[in-house]
């Protein structure tokens, strides 16, 4: 499968837009310039929030006539980094701008099984997934997971499209996904795809490792904002600049000190690369690592973290306080 | 629909099935590099025989896996920083770091190996079906035997089927072998379907020219005399030519199907896109007589590489001054029917891919000489 990671920037109009859940709202997207759409694609779309241009993610859900209009899903988060607010707010006729399809995250065609995993919103990468299994008569599962039935995006479509090969795992109806018992049933040559929080992935990969099966069957497409713990709050000190900030939920480590005037380095900003790499000095709390770039041995040893998607949590007793130096 | 100037250069196919390299070029003992249809492969087999096809370029910093290392069964290892990849073209360890990068990965072509071919599908891997390889079963079927070459030919492969779709030009690029003027005297006959093209021709009671001469003598030892002569032409898309040639001591019935009492070739042609401007053509002559003969099987590979190197000075010309002449259009003489219903063929696959079918003007073409 070819990855294209050329940017080709394009306008695009929304055409419609309405929720799925409370939490989840659908947007079309006419695009000016359609380019085809292969499973996992996903378009990064230039955005103004709080008044500074940024750029943001979002996978395809669907796509038709060649592309030419595409279906995005909006999640939003209660601490949405302002991105979801203002893909929200648009309406039919408001015009953006956006790539044609990227895709970090393909489908390998001829592979004996599949295992689709997905958990909450990451459904939106794998409902075309899915569909291009079923049309190529693959033999797959789709495993859904999420809090509440309502909160579930897509059930129904799904349903309709996957008949039995759909499972869903909710947390409400006792049915969580069991992840020892799910590794457990996946047979040796299966390709597993899996999106969502990172405690999904977390645990999956954990399991996976623990039973020594191939890195290379596993693979997962990270956001990169979400957590084991609600974001909150939290203070960074540089000792060595006397440089201090205030991070804010919605606000990366990463924005925080750069805000703060502390020269930084990155290059993927979802916690896969390392890039962004700070050393702890002290801390006042614990370290949310929400990147996949660390195995646990490092997490553990809450020696580093990945600035652009890791946090601080407060202890029980007191303020959220890290110290780091920077590279 | 196509349009009615008549494209001097076409865009490729994507969606096909291509020859990248002979399966005894692609092995363990050294990656081979080669771009097929405008993408630069590292081509190796694993351990337990199957040929693979990576993008030749690493997902770090773009270093070509061609000059990485095969490691254990299947995995690849990049030259510059010794990433590894699997065969799926997923990465299987990165330096320096505990965990992989869950989005390295390069992307890895679709490879069949078939008719003595290693055959690529570089574009959409859902539709890489087997079962749209060309018939080129005289390659490896008991009752022929022959063998071949590659050519590197400087110039578009579009120019390649016409070369092979109208045979006419023997009488002028091949006239000490097998050339003679019954082949522009004679009649021919066209046929096509959605994805075949046949010419047909027929040359009844000539000479023998020198190529075929000793062929007759080599299967009827002292022949002279006058033969029937034939030469059936069949495309099948996007670009495999398979040519039936022959020829059979004259009136004994070979028009009629009878050709015990001649010989017969089959020149089997599968020309692979590199760029706008150069291609593979991977050629072999297979025969049905004297399959035991080694020495035959030579001096025919020896003879039609003497005579396929004319049409590559001529391709290569051909090319030059398309490149040096790009206000001149190109014109057709009834003899090219063959090469047009191609043309119409290949203009559809390109539109069916949603792309125009003239490739990319040679960047400062206009400013050459
Ligand atoms: S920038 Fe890549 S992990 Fe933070
Ligand atoms: S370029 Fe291949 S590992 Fe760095
Ligand atoms: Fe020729």
């Amino acid at each position: 499968m070819a990855v294209s990671r050329t940017e080709v920037w394009q306008g695009g109009t929304v055409v419609a837009s309405r929720p799925l859940t409370p939490e989840i709202r659908r947007i079309e997207i006419e695009v000016d310039d359609p380019a085809p759409v292969s499973p996992g694609a996903h378009i990064d779309v230039r955005l103004t929030i709080a008044g500074e241009r940024d750029r943001r993610s979002y996978s395809i859900v669907d796509a038709t006539d060649e592309g030419r209009r595409i279906a995005l899903s909006i999640y939003t988060s209660p601490v949405s980094r302002g991105g979801a607010a203002v893909m929200n707010a648009l309406a039919p006729g408001d015009r953006l701008e956006l790539t044609q399809p990227l895709n970090d995250f393909p489908l390998r065609p001829g592979a004996d099984r599949y295992v689709l995993i997905a958990g909450g919103v990451g459904i939106t990468a794998m409902v075309g997934m899915a569909a291009s299994l079923r049309a190529r008569g693959a033999d797959y599962r789709l495993l859904y997971a999420g809090r509440s039935r309502p909160l579930m995006a897509y059930v129904d479509d799904l349903r309709e499209a996957h008949g039995e090969r759909l499972r869903l795992h909710v947390r409400d109806e006792n049915s969580s996904l069991v992840v020892p018992e799910l590794v457990d049933g996946i047979e040796p040559g299966t390709e597993v795809y899996v999106c969502g929080p990172i405690r999904l992935m977390d645990a999956i990969r954990r399991e996976w490792m623990k039973r020594n099966r191939p890195i290379a069957d596993l693979r997962m497409e990270t956001f990169g904002n979400s957590g084991w713990f609600d974001a909150q709050e939290f203070t960074v000190r540089i000792p060595a600049s006397g440089i201090e900030a205030r991070v804010r939920p919605n606000q990366s480590m990463l924005e925080a000190l750069e805000a703060a005037g502390a020269e930084m380095m990155w290059d993927c900003r979802k916690g896969e690369c390392g890039l962004c790499e700070v050393r702890v000095l002290g801390l006042s709390g614990d370290i949310d690592h929400r990147d996949v770039f660390y195995s646990e041995r490092q997490k553990d040893a809450r020696s580093k973290m990945c600035c652009c998607v890791s946090r601080v949590v407060a202890p029980a007793d007191g303020a959220a306080v890290v110290e780091i130096v920077t590279s | 629909m196509p349009e009615t100037v008549t494209a001097k250069l076409l865009d490729h196919p994507r969606n096909a099935w291509y020859v990248a390299a002979w399966d005894h070029e692609v092995g363990r003992k050294k990656i081979l590099a080669r771009t097929v249809a405008g993408r630069p492969l590292a081509l190796y087999r694993t351990e337990d025989g199957r040929a693979v096809a990576l993008a030749d370029a690493c997902w770090h910093r773009l270093a070509p896996l061609s000059q990485g290392t095969l490691m254990g069964p299947e995995d690849i290892r990049c030259p510059y920083h010794g990433i590894t990849y699997d065969s799926r073209g997923r990465c299987t360890s990165m330096p320096a770091q505990e965990t992989i990068n869950p989005s390295a990965l390069v992307p890895s072509f679709p490879v069949v190996d078939r008719y003595r071919y290693v055959w690529v599908w570089v574009g959409d891997p859902a539709l890489a079906d087997p079962d749209l390889i060309p018939d080129m079963h005289q390659m490896t079927d008991a009752a022929w035997t022959g063998d071949g070459l590659t050519i590197h030919a400087p110039c578009n492969y579009q120019l390649i089927l016409d070369n092979l779709m109208d045979l006419t030009h023997e009488e002028f690029v091949h006239s000490s072998s097998i050339g003679q003027k019954e082949l522009s005297e004679s009649e021919f006959v066209t046929s096509h379907t959605d994805t075949t093209v046949t010419v047909e021709r027929w040359m009844h009671d000539i000479e023998a020219p020198p190529f075929w001469l000793k062929n007759m003598r080599d299967k009827f030892p002292g022949f002279s005399g006058r033969v029937d002569r034939w030469q059936i032409i069949h495309f099948e898309a996007p670009s495999t030519i398979c040519i039936d040639v022959g020829v059979a001591k004259a009136g004994t019935g070979a028009p009629e199907g009878d050709r015990s009492q001649g010989v017969n070739g089959y020149v089997m042609n599968t020309i692979t896109p590199e760029t706008a401007r150069s291609s593979h053509y991977f050629w072999s002559f297979q025969r049905n007589y004297r399959l035991d003969s080694q020495l035959i099987t030579t001096q025919l590979r020896d003879g039609v590489h003497g005579v396929f190197g004319e049409d590559e000075a001529m391709l290569a010309a051909q090319q030059a001054a398309i490149d040096a002449n790009p206000d001149y259009e190109f014109y057709s003489l009834n003899i090219d029917a063959g090469g047009m219903w191609v043309r119409r063929i290949l203009e559809r696959m390109l539109l069916a891919e949603g792309r125009d079918h003239a490739p990319a003007p040679r960047r400062g073409a206009q400013l050459v000489r």
